[in-house]
């Protein structure tokens, strides 16, 4: 009966209130490119210390889901994702804005990311305690070969261009070893420059790649940013569960990939989008319609990145082991107001303040669906409507104090234009902006785990031994494998239906 | 004439003004308003986390709202380029950390020395342990140091980052103890930690803070001068015969054109909230150690021994030259 307690003090008029103002300031903060879910958190710390903690909980919670869907906002109709977790949303989302079906895009992203949200919660509500266990059973060797399964990623985003795709995601990686290494400690690659010294932010960076050749465009460009369609065609709720429902088996292995990412503490929402993203298009039958607007890649990556919320709750509670960099935030609020995470507080006198957070969280996930329709047919209105002398400054603008935003700084923005223009050039010469990014965001994770793996490896005596000889290692590089050679193998299976249907007639 | 007369008039109101002025400000009391508190690293940190701390104590004494902000980058050195570049008013003060302030500027030009920073405090240290999990064969120092001593580099220990206060006490221990062990630097103490709860390492060169943030660990040793008041049972380095005590320190800055009666002013405010029985349990509960070295001849003090300190092992770990 203790259960029916937490459902009913959950969804007090308190509570309610609570969450839907989180979710809604959530929403707008993660739309705004730059500003962060953790930023968004640690602006709201102070206020939770006059609360009871299940409360505070609840409240960042739901900031925190809602940051994680808006980010699908800028995603779909300006390609740039307004958080990391957003980036696989902007392969199908813009292209399905650009040929009018944005507002399709922002609907969908918007029922997938509740059902993620939903699947993420019920992971935590059931299996927090064993489900813990991953976080810990994942050493430096498997985020090294996770890393290497989400560049992998690039071989199928530049089908046709594999080399130019390759330069990339070098480039990419090139980038990231600027500045001072969070792990070694030396400072690489400033040329004696101070501004160089704190490294290329992925967000700024992801911001400038994405962005600012999205802007250059409109301006150099008469036609309309996004087609428009004809006539009121409302949220097209039905046809976005219509699409959810078709593809319900694709939603449910994501909002899984997105919980297991959640959990592990290294990885967090970019990846679980883009695993969730790649094994979706891997096993759809539709492949090859992926990157030019398909809307189960927007489905894959929102219900991933909104698992993500649950799943990264997981270990934070249970091994007091922030699963995301928003969690490390909430964990350090729960410090201040004396409570200790720990397996106990599933089961000691304190464990009905997790049990009414999760069913907050429910709430929360469930408050994003009107909400969230709501703002996403504004957000939408607004960016079809708006003439681009007034959209382009206004964009510029946000993403300016974006930038600015991420750590306060202003070198970050010089970083942010001048990587806009380069990668505006480059995108003209057929290097896209995806690959490069994918390797800016995985290469940090894949060097250190490298490196780690290496002296660990060395010290029991096999290094070759470390990598290749654990199970979990083995099963991602079987996917590593399996997701490099999909796109040649399809091909050829292509070009042989093709060579059979010839031969038939 | 005229105009002569207006100059005067208008001169005679500027300094009645201006004396006004000065007077009403001196009698205000420090702070007026709201005092910005930027620290160099991420949120979620025990940087931001002992910030947080700090932060209901200060709005009780003071009345004021003390505002934390982040600025990371660089391993902290982004923000403390910038210090000296912010208006000294007193209502900017920045977190800083040691022993990044004393290897950083010897490592290469990053834009700030550590000698032109002013520090109005150190307000506490996370002293160094080594950790090991609950199920670990290794009950006491000497256990791990005769496994070490008989399998030389195959103990691997986990740590935060390296030219860390981890890592230098590593270097350092393995040379009191006569071992050689390996070093895995990781991103800091959380994934350091979830590296030796998931047994990816046989150690953990991390502070007294791990224990209480993660179940299932225990120390073997404390790098201070006294058993930590929380662990009674962790005997100190010294105690066992290893002369060290380090850790990582963790002060509060301002830019350098701050006058010198509100240096003194933030000093003592740090200093009350660094005597209120609360606080030190809340610091001590989570693992912290207190440290009361006040702007003046006391920090001078600290700060000469800390720095010498640190580049003799920063040398020894090679992260100087």
């Amino acid at each position: 009966m203790q259960g029916i307690d937490y459902v009913l003090e959950a969804i007090s008029l308190y509570h309610i209130s609570i969450a839907l103002a989180g979710v809604i300031a959530g929403t707008v903060i993660g739309a705004l490119p730059g500003l962060t879910a953790t930023m968004a958190i640690a602006v709201l710390v102070p206020i939770t210390f006059s609360m009871k903690p299940a409360s505070a909980l609840i409240l960042m919670g739901a900031v925190y889901t809602g940051a994680i869907y808006g980010g699908a906002y800028s995603a779909i109709l300006l390609k740039t994702p307004g958080t990391p977790s957003a980036i696989a949303t902007t392969f199908d989302g813009y292209p399905m804005a650009k040929r009018g079906d944005g507002d399709l895009a922002v609907t969908l992203a918007c029922t997938s990311s509740v059902f993620g949200g939903l699947v993420g919660a019920l992971f935590l509500l059931l299996l927090a305690p064993p489900l813990a266990q991953i976080a810990l059973a994942f050493g430096p060797v498997e985020y090294f070969w996770l890393a290497i399964f989400g560049l992998s990623l690039i071989s199928a985003l530049s089908e046709g261009h594999m080399l130019k795709g390759l330069i990339g995601g070098c480039f990419g990686m090139l980038l990231t070893t600027i500045g001072v290494a969070e792990v070694s400690a030396d400072i690489r690659y400033t040329f004696g420059s101070h501004t160089l010294i704190g490294g290329i932010e992925p967000v700024s960076a992801l911001i400038g790649l994405y962005c600012v050749p999205v802007m250059i465009d409109l301006v150099a460009t008469p036609a309309r940013h996004l087609q428009v369609s004809t006539g009121g065609r409302g949220f097209r709720l039905r046809e976005a569960l219509s699409l959810n429902w078709r593809h319900k088996f694709s939603l449910l292995r994501s909002s899984v990939i997105g919980t297991i990412v959640g959990i592990l503490p290294g990885a967090g929402g970019s990846i679980a989008g883009l695993v969730a993203y790649s094994e979706a298009r891997r096993s759809s039958r539709r492949n090859e319609y992926f990157g030019t607007g398909e809307p189960e890649g927007v489905m894959a990556s929102e219900s991933a990145n909104n698992a993500t919320v649950g799943g990264g709750f997981i270990p934070t509670l249970v091994l007091g082991i922030p699963g995301t960099p928003p969690d490390a935030v909430i964990l350090g609020a729960l410090l201040v107001q004396g409570i200790r995470t720990g397996p106990k507080l599933f089961v000691g006198d304190e464990s009905s303040i997790v049990y009414i957070f999760i069913a907050g969280l429910f709430v929360a996930t469930l408050l994003m669906l009107p909400t969230g329709l709501l703002i996403g047919r504004y957000a939408y209105r607004f960016i079809i409507s708006v003439p681009k002398a007034v959209l382009v400054p206004t964009v510029a603008f946000m993403t300016i104090i974006g930038t600015y935003a991420i750590r306060n700084n202003m070198s970050d923005v010089v970083i942010m234009i001048v990587l806009g223009a380069i990668g505006w050039v480059l995108d003209r010469y057929g290097f896209k902006p995806s690959p490069i990014v994918l390797g800016l965001i995985l290469s940090r994770i894949a060097e250190q785990g490298f490196v780690q793996g290496w002296i660990i490896g060395t010290a029991r005596g096999n290094a070759a031994a470390e990598f290749f000889n654990r199970p979990i290692s083995l099963g991602i590089i079987i996917f590593i494998g399996v997701s490099m050679f999909y796109p040649l193998i399809a091909r050829r299976w292509r070009l042989n239906k093709d060579l059979q249907n010839d031969s038939e007639t | 004439m005229k105009t002569f007369g207006k100059i005067v008039l208008t001169a005679a109101a500027v300094a009645v003004a201006a004396t006004f002025g000065l007077t009403t400000a001196a009698a205000a009391e420090f702070p007026e308003k709201a005092i910005n508190y930027i620290i160099a690293f991420k949120p979620g940190g025990e940087s931001d986390v002992t910030a947080r701390f700090q932060q209901p104590f200060f709005k009780k004494k003071f009345g004021k709202d003390l505002v934390i902000s982040y600025k990371d980058g660089g391993g902290g050195a982004v923000a403390w380029a910038q210090l000296n570049t912010i208006a000294g008013d007193g209502y900017t003060i920045m977190g800083t950390n040691l022993p990044h302030m004393v290897i950083q500027p010897l490592q290469k030009d990053v834009g700030y020395t550590t000698d032109g920073i002013v520090n109005v405090y150190m307000f506490h240290y996370t002293p160094d342990a080594i950790v090991v999990t609950d199920k670990s064969p290794y009950k006491t120092l000497k256990d791990l140091i005769d496994f070490a001593k008989k399998n030389p580099g195959k103990v691997t220990f986990s740590g935060s980052a390296k030219g860390s206060s981890n890592h230098l006490a590593q270097v350092t221990f393995d040379r009191l103890a006569g071992i050689k062990t390996a070093y895995v630097a990781f991103a800091g103490t959380a994934p350091s930690s979830t590296a030796l709860l998931g047994e990816q390492v046989v150690a953990s060169w991390g502070y007294t803070t791990v224990p209480p943030a993660y179940p299932g660990t225990r120390m073997l040793a404390v790098a201070m001068e006294k058993r930590h008041p929380n662990f009674p049972n962790v005997p100190t380095f010294k105690e066992l015969g290893f002369d060290m005590v380090s850790g990582a320190y963790r002060g509060i800055a301002v830019p350098k054109t701050t006058p010198e009666d509100i240096r003194k002013k933030l000093a003592k405010m740090i200093d009350d909230i660094n005597h209120e029985p609360a606080f030190i349990k809340q610091m001590e509960d989570n693992g912290f150690a207190m440290l009361n070295a006040p702007y003046g001849p006391e920090l001078d003090k600290f700060m000469a021994k800390a720095k010498k300190d640190i580049t003799t092992s920063a040398k020894e770990a090679g992260m100087i030259k």
